[in-house]
């Protein structure tokens, strides 16, 4: 069976556009708002080229070298470093661990002062809320430079770097937690006799606790990101090596140790997921 | 009206009883072993991560003692030269701080523009070819694996100090997390309009062009201006390998310890964080608005 094909005519468009105008015109303030936007991102991104120095030849150099560097980070090997490598590891996962869990338990007060629903009073949550976005500001590297002078170089300075910027983000989230919390099934135990306590425990911690538990496993995974990167300043774990061997051109021990971060991050991420899915069930977790 | 609760014969009562109290052991087994796994973690990672729980409470008051020197001295008789002694380095600073905020919109933008394209490569309802879906996913998620501050000591070794490794690093990294965010918004999309297009004739990429990006590109949006907001934090601190802003001058101040330039640059750094945070968070309630109303 053929199909069969119209062509329409000059006086069919004109009939269609005018019954329906919106369709078959675009709106010209729309256009001209949305080319007005791209143009002035196009401008601002030129600026940014021209005042932040770059230059096609550096580029083209800079590209040469690394593609230079890359054909240098193969085999990936460690050479005699190994134990010591493992060692770093550890630390790293240390410093992960204890960030996030001393993080989330500074967190979880704060938490409850943040939420509206706890603390009516608008200046008491306003001031914990600004006081978590100050230390939200400050970012973790910050913090570990801070730290390490006050404890010291090693791994110490790391957790508690970690530590304070989970604690800012963690505070947030556990707030907004609670301020979600339904409070029917609250009521539902305390009318059927349940004391207050009981209340809290069988009422809200159900609720509250499943969100907190994935919220503080997605920490876990991003704090193992991150705290591979605090050695660069000094505070222990992998980040120590690996800036050390990136300045002094040792690149298949870099490469080694890139490998490194990324199987130790893709196994805590498959733990981690398994155990999200069987904290909150097979449900889909939008982070 | 009153309701009967009916209480079953003891016979059948009992295996009932039974079963929920084995039902009830059998999760606090569970959670016994979860607490002893936690527990046992925690000493290991005490352990490897050398905590000295004595030596930090002796040492504890170093804490607020340092947030306290790092304070300037302000007197109210003499608050204007106490203020711009304090931030005697204002011009430099400042200067640095719009160099920090390109450096995060370069990166973001960058980093957006190569998400945009490999996003669409890499979303299943769009390519059904898995070679390329899964060539395109794995590259992703390596951008973002990798921190960009590794990044950006690669390319600082490579392309020389300055703000060119930094915008690269935070391109890579934004591309690689940007990119899994726009793949998600691409999967949810309506495919009647891809249909639409496609039926009526249109090549694979006019298909994404009129039907797939007018649906995603205020979604799009949104999560840029999220990423722009992380990228400013970062870019901050791009400084601390060489790699352009204002980081380096912070390093420097902690390092050699100047107390109150520590405090004048941190106060700088948070309150443009959280001025672009609020911005960001304005123009994204409207996009959004945007997207609700249509």
């Amino acid at each position: 069976m053929s199909r069969a094909r119209f062509d329409l005519g000059d006086a069919d468009r004109a009939r269609l556009a005018a019954a329906f105008p919106q369709a078959m015109q675009p709106s010209s303030a729309g256009r001209v708002r949305a080319v007005a936007a791209l143009v002035a991102a196009a401008a601002l991104a030129v600026y940014a080229f021209w005042r932040l120095g770059f230059s096609l030849d550096r580029l083209g150099s800079g590209v040469a070298q690394l593609a230079h560097f890359v054909t240098l980070m193969f085999p990936p090997d460690p050479g005699t470093q190994l134990p010591l490598y493992m060692h770093a590891l550890g630390e790293t996962l240390a410093i992960a661990f204890l960030g996030t869990l001393g993080g989330a338990l500074l967190a979880l007060p704060f938490g409850f002062l943040a939420a509206k629903n706890v603390i009516p009073n608008i200046f008491a949550h306003f001031g914990v809320r600004r006081f978590l976005d100050a230390v939200r500001g400050v970012d973790r590297l910050i913090w570990a430079l801070i730290y390490v002078t006050v404890v010291g170089l090693g791994p110490f300075a790391g957790i508690l770097a970690i530590a304070t910027a989970s604690f800012g983000e963690l505070g947030k989230l556990f707030s907004e937690a609670v301020e979600a919390l339904d409070r029917k099934p609250v009521e539902g135990v305390v009318s059927t006799g349940g004391s207050g306590l009981e209340g809290v425990r069988f009422g809200m911690l159900p609720q509250v606790l499943p969100v907190l538990a994935s919220q503080l496993l997605y920490y876990f995974e991003s704090n193992s990101r991150q705290s591979t990167i605090v050695g660069i300043v000094g505070a222990g774990g992998l980040g120590l090596h690996l800036a050390e061997q990136i300045r002094v051109l040792e690149w298949q021990k870099v490469s080694f140790l890139i490998l490194m971060m990324l199987v130790m991050v893709g196994v805590i991420d498959f733990i981690s997921s398994r155990l999200r899915f069987a904290i909150i069930g097979k449900a889909r977790i939008t982070t | 009206m009153p309701h009967a609760v009916p209480i079953l014969p003891d016979d059948q009562l009992a295996p009932l009883l039974t079963r929920y109290d084995a039902a009830v052991r059998e999760r606090q087994r569970h959670t016994l072993i979860g607490v002893a796994v936690v527990v046992a973690c925690i000493f290991l990672s005490g352990w490897m991560g050398e905590v000295r729980p004595l030596v930090f409470l002796e040492h504890m008051d170093r804490l607020p003692n340092y947030f306290w020197t790092i304070l300037p001295t302000l007197h109210w008789a003499t608050l204007w030269s106490d203020l711009s002694e304090w931030y005697w380095n204002l011009d430099h600073w400042l200067k640095l701080l719009v160099d920090t905020i390109l450096i995060a919109y370069l990166g973001t933008l960058l980093g957006g523009i190569g998400a945009f394209f490999l996003s669409f490569l890499a979303s299943a309802n769009l390519v059904a070819n898995p070679f390329i879906r899964v060539t395109a996913r794995r590259f992703l998620e390596f951008c973002r694996t990798v921190p960009e501050l590794v990044f950006a000591l690669l390319f600082v070794v490579a392309f020389g100090l300055g703000p060119l490794p930094g915008v690269l690093a935070l391109a890579i990294h934004t591309m690689g997390a940007l990119g899994k965010l726009f793949a998600e918004v691409v999967e949810n999309i309506d495919m009647k309009p891809v249909e639409g297009a496609t039926s009526s004739g249109a090549s694979w990429s006019e298909a994404v062009r009129f039907a797939v990006v007018p649906q995603v590109s205020s979604n799009f949006a949104s999560y840029g201006l999220l990423r722009f907001e992380i990228n400013v934090r970062e870019a901050s601190i791009m400084g601390f390998v060489g790699a352009g802003g204002i980081g380096q001058d912070l390093i420097e101040a902690i390092r050699k310890f100047y107390y109150s330039d520590v405090s004048a640059i941190l106060l700088l750094i948070i309150g443009t964080v959280m001025i672009i945070d609020l911005l960001t968070e304005q123009v994204r309630h409207r996009l959004l608005g945007l997207e609700g109303s249509r």
